[in-house]
């Protein structure tokens, strides 16, 4: 039986807000679930979550945004990501997001958003449901 | 009969209630891990001293307040932090909440123009007028002050990395409208060295930024004395997770470095350090915050006369604003955060506050909408008016508990910045990561607590239920990109070309030598040359600081 590989995670910070601490947060407590994570630090460009995407060959992006822009950031990122053939990979995010706004950002790919008060519990909760079955 | 001391009360009358009836926690203890007792008596302070620790109000070391009689004289100054979208759309705002009553101004900008790029710029697509105004060039600083009468309103700007050149832009408004500027009163934030550690919107080193800083100073102590330089800000590094202790250290280590910067460019401490004022945020621990409040007031005049020597009392003084918490802020039942932010209010005007930002109910959502607003200026209004809160200075000196609290908190900020002094000071501790370090720990020591329920939060973890939707969320236009990107090309259309290169030209030789660097941003900002053309200037100067990332 192969050695039980682990979930492997970019969380990242598009655009220009400094609001850090949810998404250090989150990767913290990823890591001490056991996931491989790697964060990327704030003011990254679409196409910089993209290219670390592959380089690191995750099997989730996490991304967190505080300043609204998310309606003009998410799409480039998850387009990107198609583009560059990583199809499978779990897109979530988390921040100030509108409850209206989830839909069109559901469209696009995005299986969950985290709003403010999540648990960190549920979100880890969430990738390993998503993931079972893709990993063993 | 009853007991003489504490310890014998603990014994005979305490220890067998609690025996018979357990206490709700096995700890009681604040933010910064102080322990609270079940009460507090004059033993828990034998070498209390009072004319040493607090004095009288308006006196050294100014634990009581920085005016004799606070509030009895005149109010804290109401001020609501508010921009978005374009200027024209803040300018509304502003006016409105003038109308309303509000004292001051507070301008928020948006990320592109805090972090020196045009709205025009690649990195600006969807950041433009969300989180604040949209500002590129004078002409949009003339609209957003349409109507306002720079000589009697005082306006406070949150703008860092950008500061001179916002500074330098409102002093080129106030020549426009005749508006002598030694008659203007506000605030920049400016105060680089929190960026690196928790709000992020830097763009240069360390060590050229801090040259802005005290090219600042320096300019203003002689053209716009009125002015508040700086306003060193632990708000946002509670808001990345500290405690009331760090929040305190880590700020006044800051002001130590800014101090030593201004000294080391040849300034004398008088003439600048009277300039400086605080920025603290009002979090939910009610009498830890008023503590923290009298300990750092207290802290900071001793730093400020016995490490630097100065002699004016105003040096000595730590004038503050306060903005309640908005990472306490749920978006479950949303309306419990009125009640949050009266509370963390009360803490900031009981702990001698000289200004107030009062959050809005709706921010775990977007930027405030108007009623959201108007209900935070009531809570404030509320506070000065029907509770007789300002009727008499320092309401809970004398309280043991708070005594002691604030004696505690001195004695650990005190520590972290002899830690910090260790490191070679704040610049060089940033760049080792510590400040980042520590607050990451207790950030995520908080997020722990909550998830396994040792710490409340109502509507959360606790007294869940389905909260009511929120109507009428403010939302930036996204036609509004468009139009501010066509107002930037027409500016860049119309004005004298010949002009900004020569004044950028100029710019970068000042940028590369020692003179003062103000002029020659109100230079460039009269040519209407744009804050993304300015920085480009610095950042080849300068250089481009990435983030001290410590995870």
């Amino acid at each position: 039986m192969a050695e039980e590989t682990k979930i492997r995670v970019l969380v990242a910070k598009p655009g220009l807000d400094g609001h850090d601490r949810g998404a250090k947060v989150v990767a913290r407590a990823l890591r001490d679930a056991g996931m491989e994570v790697v964060y990327t630090g704030i003011r990254q460009t679409p196409e910089m979550i993209v290219e670390a995407a592959v380089q690191e060959d995750v099997d989730v992006v996490g991304l967190s945004i505080l300043s609204g822009a998310h309606l003009e950031l998410f799409p480039p990122i998850a387009e990107g990501l198609k583009k560059k053939g990583k199809t499978d990979v779990l897109l979530v995010a988390g921040g100030i997001i509108p409850d209206e706004d989830i839909p069109a950002l559901q469209k696009i790919g995005i299986k969950a958003i985290f709003g403010p008060g999540t648990p960190t519990s549920k979100i880890i909760e969430f990738i390993k449901n998503e993931l079972a079955g893709r990993k063993n | 009969m009853p007991s003489k001391k504490k310890q014998e009360w603990k014994e005979v009358t305490l220890a067998p209630t609690i025996e018979r009836f357990h206490e709700r926690q096995d700890k009681f203890e604040t933010s910064s891990g102080i322990d609270i007792s079940p009460v507090y008596t004059p033993e828990d302070m034998p070498d209390f001293d009072y004319s040493a620790a607090l004095g009288y109000p308006g006196e050294y070391p100014f634990t009581r307040g920085i005016q004799p009689n606070m509030y009895r004289g005149r109010l804290w100054t109401m001020r609501q932090y508010a921009g978005f979208g374009t200027a024209e759309e803040s300018n509304k705002r502003y006016r409105y909440l003038l109308e309303q009553g509000q004292t001051g101004l507070s301008i928020a900008f948006q990320l592109p123009t805090q972090i020196g790029y045009d709205s025009d710029h690649p990195l600006a697509k969807g950041e433009v007028g969300k989180v604040g105004v949209a500002i590129d060039t004078l002409e949009d600083m003339e609209i957003l002050f349409k109507g306002i009468s720079l000589d009697k309103v005082s306006t406070s700007m949150t703008i860092n990395s950008t500061a001179p050149i916002l500074l330098a832009m409102y002093i080129a408004l106030a020549k426009k409208k005749g508006v002598d500027p030694a008659k203007l009163d506000g605030t920049i934030q400016n105060d680089i060295l929190k960026e690196y550690i928790a709000r992020g919107t830097h763009i240069f080193p360390p060590r050229p930024s801090m040259r802005l800083t005290t090219d600042i100073f320096a300019y203003c102590s002689q053209h716009v004395p009125r002015w508040n330089t700086i306003s060193i800000s632990g708000y946002h590094i509670r808001e990345a997770g500290s405690t009331a202790a760090q929040e305190i250290a880590f700020t006044l280590a800051n002001g130590i470095a800014y101090v030593q910067a201004a000294i080391a460019a040849g300034l004398d401490v008088d003439e600048f350090a009277g300039r400086l004022s605080f920025f603290f945020n009002a979090h939910n621990n009610l009498f830890e915050e008023v503590a923290k409040f009298r300990a750092a007031r207290c802290l900071w005049s001793k730093i400020i006369s016995q490490r630097f020597e100065a002699k004016d009392p105003r040096s000595t003084m730590l004038r503050f604003h306060t903005q309640t918490a908005g990472c306490t802020l749920t978006a479950q039942q949303p309306y419990n955060n009125i009640v949050r932010v009266a509370i963390q209010a009360l803490a900031a005007t009981l702990g001698g506050t000289q200004s107030l930002h009062t959050n809005s109910f709706d921010e775990a959502y977007a930027t405030p909408s108007k009623e959201a607003v108007t209900i935070a200026l009531r809570t404030q209004q509320l506070l000065a008016y029907e509770t007789g809160i300002g009727d008499v200075v320092d309401p809970l000196g004398g309280s043991y508990l708070i005594e002691y609290l604030t004696e505690a908190l001195e004695r650990q900020a005190g520590e972290y910045i002899d830690k910090i002094d260790k490191l070679g000071g704040a610049v060089a501790a940033i760049e080792q990561g510590f400040q980042q370090r520590e607050i990451q720990e207790s950030s995520y020591h908080q997020q722990k607590n909550i998830e396994e329920n040792k710490a409340t939060v109502v509507g959360v973890n606790k007294f869940v239920s389905s909260s009511p939707e929120i109507s009428e969320l403010l939302r930036v236009n996204p036609e509004l990109e468009r139009k501010q990107r066509e107002r930037l090309a027409k500016v860049k259309k119309n004005r004298d070309n010949g002009k900004v290169t020569k004044v950028l030209k100029n710019l970068e030789e000042v940028a590369r030598g020692r003179d003062n660097t103000m002029p020659v941003f109100i230079d460039c900002v009269e040519a209407y040359a744009s804050i993304g053309e300015i920085c480009d200037v610095l950042r080849k100067v300068f250089g481009t600081q990435r983030e001290y990332l410590v995870f």
